[in-house]
């Protein structure tokens, strides 16, 4: 095993230059004291029926500044509609959905929840697959995304060097002109990691990022996920694969029936009756 | 205008198709103006007219290009953006009429004197002032494409549900333009133009500078595609196509991007269609059919969708068919002979004329490197990291 080496830290990637204004500077302030948590992302007592099914029900959840969560639950459990509740794609019937403890995730859409800075990798990966694997990352970057900053976008010096340093991140430097939908599957959950990292969100939403994935693609995303969450980056991943989260140990949140079933280190939680009975079997 | 910008717009296929529009629209006017009648070399202008109306439907597969090729908006209605070009040239033709019509009267164009209009409705005040018309048939076009956009795309309509609701539109502005009581001339539509700009229409002359400006035209149109799908916003566009709510949850606002393009592409189209009415001397309710914007749709399908210079391409090339077929034994069998047309080039060319040509060379282009790569490749070198195992 020649390969496996942690990926070099991800080196904070510069945001647009700090705001100076003091208007926005007080603004934010304010915005500061009328937090209503400290937490990244705050879920209470959340609900979402489709057509009389109840996906999520009365589900809370809190995840702390800079922490990284795994979700676990048998199929159906809700955890992919979780995140589309918290990404804008799915409104909640009831319940407090809250980022930075300021943003009322509920009122919002997907584009402004994604400018706030949530990124999502989706279940499935979904490249651009017509587009290279450098144009991939160049649509992710964080910077102007109106429609006249893209028609008058010039490449800048900063960007380049944003995008190679992901490249480089994710190994695909050398792949970085050919097309998307010519990368194996493991490639392409790579590239869409890449992509949350183009993004720079502060809060990253990965649901399954190991699946299809060999045991050493496996082993190596794990390294790769904590690399970006040691890097101040609130992360909640799902995943079914048992090994792979004990891998990256961290508080683990089981979801059943749309509801926390349980929570805690991996150890508490499979060793937990319900959980076991449920999801993980005897 | 940077030669990077230059560099980025021009491809090998976009310059030559660019060189060909300009030689054709120089030497064509050229040809019917100054050689003699019995040259064989010389374009009759009846000819010249007809490769005209080719320009102009080349310029509408265009319009059609930038928002299906390239942004996966498939309107089916697009004809109604030409065909309302069109009707504001048409008005500024018929106000330039004055008393020369069969009424003679000074005001009115005579299908009002004949339906006995009083005075002139409001809707055709600045008609008689070409820059007034000349803006309309941007203006017009566009605030129906706009509001027509901001709706349906914001409402996130999608797919095979907006093209119907196009149709629909189409549909509905023909039946509108049909009433004589709506004021744009009932079925007869406008026609018995004189002149244009104090040129008579009929005139060889004015004709060859028509044929020049359509093919004007058609390359400031290509350029303004070209610059937007080789822009940052083309790949968003692309992206757009390929994978919309993707696109959405990386924080672009997918409504502002195909509202921009849908409005400019329908501007587009209201000037080819401008460029239309003075050459074939007549608009009428019929181009709003929605047929007609189906067929547009073909042309683009036929040449290369995603390929701006195949939907020129298509657009001359299947309506140079149906000149073809229209006029002889087979004129009745030309809807059937369009519609196989159409399933075949789907069967077998899926990629259109230039998409299969392009594919065609680029398969050729890396088998010959792959060839010369092979020892290379054979160290390994350009295996991805990932799919390494120890």
């Amino acid at each position: 095993m020649t390969m496996i080496e942690t990926p070099a830290p991800t080196t904070p990637v510069s945001h647009a230059p700090a705001i100076i204004d003091p208007a926005v500077a007080a603004r934010e302030a304010e915005a500061r004291q009328k937090r209503i948590t400290s937490a990244q992302l705050y879920l209470d007592g959340v609900h979402v029926s489709f057509d009389g099914f109840h996906a999520i029900n009365n589900l809370s959840m809190v995840l702390a500044p800079g922490e990284m969560r795994a979700i676990i639950g048998p199929n159906g459990a809700g955890k992919t509609t979780m995140m589309d509740i918290i990404t804008g794609k799915t409104k909640p019937d009831e319940g407090d959905v809250y980022f930075d403890g300021i943003h009322d995730l509920t009122l919002l859409d997907e584009t402004k929840i994604a400018e706030l800075g949530i990124g999502r990798k989706f279940q499935k990966p979904t490249v651009f697959e017509s587009q290279t694997i450098y144009d991939n990352l160049l649509l992710a970057l964080n910077v102007d995304h109106s429609v006249r900053g893209t028609l008058f976008w010039r490449g800048s010096r900063g960007e380049a060097e944003r995008i190679d340093k992901v490249l480089e991140t994710i190994r695909l430097t050398d792949s970085r002109d050919r097309l998307a939908g010519n990368l194996s599957h493991g490639q392409k959950q790579w590239l869409e990691i890449g992509m949350l990292l183009a993004q720079d969100p502060k809060l990253l939403l990965v649901d399954e990022p190991v699946a299809g994935m060999t045991d050493v693609e496996t082993h190596q995303t794990a390294e790769l996920l904590k690399a970006i969450n040691r890097d101040n980056k609130t992360v909640m991943v799902v995943e079914h694969d048992m090994t792979f989260v004990r891998e990256l140990g961290v508080k683990v949140t089981c979801l059943h029936e749309g509801t926390v079933l349980a929570e805690g280190t991996i150890d508490d939680v499979s060793t937990n009756d319900r959980v076991v009975e449920v999801y993980l079997g005897r | 205008m940077t030669p990077h910008f230059l560099t980025r717009t021009l491809d090998r296929s976009a310059t030559i198709f660019l060189l060909i529009v300009a030689a054709v629209g120089i030497l064509i006017p050229l040809s019917n103006l100054l050689l003699p009648a019995d040259s064989p070399l010389q374009v009759p202008t009846y000819l010249m007219a007809l490769f005209g109306k080719y320009v102009c439907y080349a310029i509408l597969a265009l319009s059609i290009d930038l928002i299906w090729g390239y942004c996966g908006i498939l309107s089916l209605g697009h004809g109604a953006f030409f065909a309302l070009g069109g009707y504001a040239m048409g008005m500024y033709l018929m106000r330039q009429i004055g008393s020369r019509g069969v009424y003679g009267n000074p005001i009115l164009p005579d299908f009002m004197v004949f339906l006995n209009y009083k005075a002139l409705p409001w809707y055709w005040y600045g008609f008689d002032m070409f820059w007034f018309a000349a803006a309309m048939v941007l203006i017009a076009p566009g605030i129906l494409a706009f509001v027509f956009g901001w709706l349906t795309f914001r409402s996130r309509v999608s797919g095979v549900y907006l093209s119907i609701i196009t149709q629909a539109m189409t549909y509905a502005l023909l039946l509108a333009f049909f009433r004589n009581d709506f004021g744009f001339g009932g079925n007869n539509g406008l026609t018995d133009f004189k002149d244009i700009l104090g040129f008579n229409v009929q005139a060889d002359g004015t004709r060859a500078a028509l044929f020049a400006l359509s093919c004007l035209a058609l390359i400031v149109g290509f350029l303004v595609c070209r610059a937007i799908v080789t822009s940052k916003l083309g790949k968003v566009l692309i992206a757009i196509r390929d994978a919309e709510s993707r696109t959405r949850f990386l924080g672009y606002r997918v409504e502002s991007y195909k509202l921009f393009v849908f409005t400019l592409s329908a501007c587009m189209a209201g000037v080819a269609g401008a460029l239309y009415v003075p050459q074939v001397g007549i608009i009428n309710p019929g181009e709003f059919a929605p047929a007609n914007s189906i067929e547009a749709v073909i042309w683009v399908a036929v040449g290369g969708r995603g390929t701006l210079v195949g939907a020129a391409l298509g657009a001359v090339v299947v309506n140079y068919a149906k000149t073809v077929f229209t006029s002889g034994a087979l004129a009745p069998y030309w809807l059937f002979m369009l519609g196989a047309l159409f399933i075949l080039v789907t069967l077998l060319l899926p990629k259109g004329i230039i998409g299969t040509f392009n594919a065609w060379s680029e398969s050729r282009k890396a088998s010959n490197s792959a060839n010369a790569d092979s020892a290379a490749a054979e160290d390994g070198v350009t295996k991805p990291h990932l799919a390494e195992k120890a």
